[in-house]
């Protein structure tokens, strides 16, 4: 099911200045994607997981050009879309739409849901004006809203119905590629399942290739097929769901898979702690960034950077030591 | 139950909110549940659910536009909700401590982490400023937070998430409470974090001895936790009972139907298991039976109110059906 590369991202950076002083001088930069290559391929879901401050949504805004990247290419679908003028990025985000955290704060709460998700067709002139409410209808419908909420505003919508209408938006002009950040982060349990379901079952309809970006390792198990995980701005590793899951080989990865709860009351896994904090990412710390956190940190990791190597095949980690640290399932 | 170890029972419990038209909100609609020292139990339940609600009433911290309408809440023989507002507030942070979701608004960004700290040990304790702040580094340090004299001398803006979380649990400790309510107490936090903060309540429970209440929408949580759980659905207590029952034999269909819709990291599954719909608009409840709507069981039996029923030791029910929950396991949620 997986293809060809549609997305190929080359040691992209998008650092932000930290102004100082009555002149706003530039002091500083907050280094929050640090050079990170991978590429995305044609019907899959890449999973960006990682804790706040890794860069996770940075990245994917500047992959969208919401963002201005400081370095570095993005291609989709062979063309360099990191250096397209303006005017020229509005075909492009025809293919790349995206998917927001806070069903809140992402709908414009003067527009009703109809116009919302006819906005994007009327701008691009994509059909007749009939055909455009016809498909608006037919979207509402397909993420489970019937036409009876077509003129109704988004006040009047739970959580989960609202993310519903976010997701008929960003199909509304039939993208390849959909970024979703943390798209079911804010919704109760019982919803959530809903639209993880939701998703799948679009990906399946219309051929969708999506970048998951989440800090719940639970939903990606569920919904990704390659994970790429980040820390401080860098990737320290990928590999397909399955090897991730099995068989994590950053020391990083493992503490993430070990913190989290397990929903059973027989078993749990031995949680490796990670002391202290994520560092600064103003001043990230010399050679591997996870060396002040890392349990298993040698000399070398002070020193050098660990480079992103591929230890088995699609398998990548960025470690000087991988697979040191395992963890283990003990009962309670 | 024994009888003596008992430490707070909250009996019928009932919390209406009130809208500018005068609606009646049953935000907590009857709730009755029970807390024995040393012990770990957890509210659980989505949104709306009236979890929070209920630990607010516990501390009498319900705002103007809600009114406690009923129910006994017993703490050491006495009702808190007889007591007078000045009883109730040596009660707050002396017996009954509570922290938040959010620590970054639930600390005060214009009073240092001292301050704050030791005012809750001076009204208390009755011990001097200088006492006091001994004691304010005593419990920052008890809490694991490096440094603890200079942090004294902070404000909470400096400290990052995971060290505000531990300031605000530093301060609900502070003049060693019999309860502790954790209203969510990591959901805001990063997953390497919230371990350090479950692994220190944990800690901290035993070594106090303390009866802590748990509100979490997460099972993960819930599961290395709490020994005992209480559901809540639309106001009203659903099921409760020992871990291992709820986990093994979840016998109300909204239990189930949480329990199944959990994505799990173990194993990978080709759909999850979804409870159709949405929760009830609090101002129009179904009648009867709040779940029935949502219900795969549903019959003519649900319009009338469910009787609480014990189905094991310790293990109760609030369903007409609980006895056809097996059907669940073959059909799901699927109708």
């Amino acid at each position: 099911m997986s293809g060809a590369p549609l997305l190929q991202v080359r040691n992209l950076q998008k650092y932000f200045p930290i102004k100082a002083g009555v002149f706003r001088k530039i002091v500083d930069w907050v280094k929050a994607v640090d050079g990170v290559s991978f590429e995305v391929l044609s019907g899959e879901t890449l999973g960006i997981v990682g804790e706040s401050g890794c860069g996770k949504s940075t990245l994917g805004m500047t992959i969208m050009r919401l963002y201005e990247p400081t370095a570095g290419e993005v291609f989709f679908q062979g063309q360099d879309i990191s250096s397209l003028r303006p005017s020229e990025l509005k075909s492009i985000r025809r293919n790349i739409q995206m998917i927001f955290q806070d069903p809140f704060t992402s709908l414009d709460p003067r527009m009703h849901i109809g116009s919302i998700v006819e906005e994007g067709m009327k701008v691009h002139h994509i059909a007749s004006l009939s055909e455009i409410r016809r498909r608006a209808l037919d979207l509402l419908e397909k993420v489970g809203l019937g036409a009876e909420y077509f003129s109704r505003y988004p006040h009047e919508f739970s959580g989960g119905q609202r993310q519903r209408i976010g997701i008929a938006r960003a199909l509304a002009l039939n993208p390849r590629l959909v970024v979703a950040d943390e798209p079911v982060s804010s919704l109760d349990v019982s919803v959530r399942s809903q639209i993880l379901n939701l998703l799948k079952d679009l990906k399946r309809d219309y051929q969708l290739t999506y970048i998951f970006i989440s800090h719940d390792l639970a939903v990606v198990r569920q919904i990704c097929n390659r994970v790429m995980v980040m820390y401080l701005g860098k990737i320290v590793e990928i590999a397909d769901g399955d090897a991730f899951f099995s068989s994590p080989s950053h020391p990083y990865s493992v503490a993430l898979i070990s913190a989290v709860p397990v929903p059973d009351p027989d078993y749990e896994v031995k949680r490796i702690i990670l002391s202290g904090d994520v560092p600064s990412p103003i001043n990230p710390p010399q050679g591997c960034r996870f060396h002040t956190r890392c349990p298993v940190a040698q000399d070398v990791c002070s020193e050098v950077e660990p480079a992103l190597e591929e230890i088995e095949e699609n398998h990548w980690v960025a470690c000087h030591f991988p697979g040191s640290l395992s963890w283990e399932r003990i009962p309670r | 139950m024994e009888e003596n170890n008992l430490l707070l029972q909250v009996q019928d419990l009932k919390v209406y909110f009130y809208t500018e038209e005068k609606e009646e909100l049953k935000a907590v609609d009857g709730v009755s549940f029970y807390l024995r020292e040393g012990e770990t139990i957890a509210l659980v339940g989505e949104s709306g659910c009236g979890k929070s609600v209920t630990s607010l009433a516990i501390l009498r911290l319900i705002d103007s536009d809600g009114k406690i309408q009923g129910g006994r809440i017993i703490l050491g023989g006495k009702d808190l909700l007889s007591l007078s507002e000045k009883e109730m507030r040596e009660i707050r942070g002396r017996d009954i401590s509570m922290i938040f979701q959010e620590p970054s608004s639930a600390l005060n960004p214009v009073y240092t982490i001292g301050d704050q700290i030791m005012e809750a040990i001076i009204l208390h304790q009755k011990l001097s400023p200088p006492q006091a702040r001994k004691a304010a580094e005593e419990v920052l340090r008890l809490v694991g937070i490096p440094e603890a004299q200079k942090r004294l001398d902070e404000y909470p803006h400096e400290l990052s998430g995971g060290m505000k979380q531990r300031a605000m649990i530093a301060m609900a400790l502070s003049c060693r409470p019999k309860v502790l309510i954790a209203d969510e107490p990591t959901t805001s936090l990063d997953v390497t974090i919230q371990a350090q903060i479950l692994e220190l309540i944990e800690k901290l429970q035993q070594q106090l001895n303390m009866g802590v209440i748990l509100i979490t929408h997460d099972l993960g949580v819930v599961a290395g936790m709490a020994e005992r759980v209480v559901v809540m659905y639309a106001g009203k207590v659903v099921e409760e009972g020992s871990r291992r029952d709820i986990f093994h034999n979840p016998s109300h269909p909204y239990t189930w139907g949480l329990l199944h819709s959990i994505p799990r990291l173990d194993v990978k599954q080709e759909k999850l298991a979804i409870i159709p719909g949405v929760v009830p608009d609090p101002l129009n409840f179904p009648s009867g039976c709040r779940f029935r709507n949502r219900c795969p069981l549903e019959d003519e039996v649900c319009l009338t109110e469910p009787q609480w029923c014990e189905i094991e030791d310790q293990h109760y029910v609030y369903c007409h059906h609980y006895s056809q929950i097996e059907i669940l396991k073959t059909r799901g949620f699927s109708q």
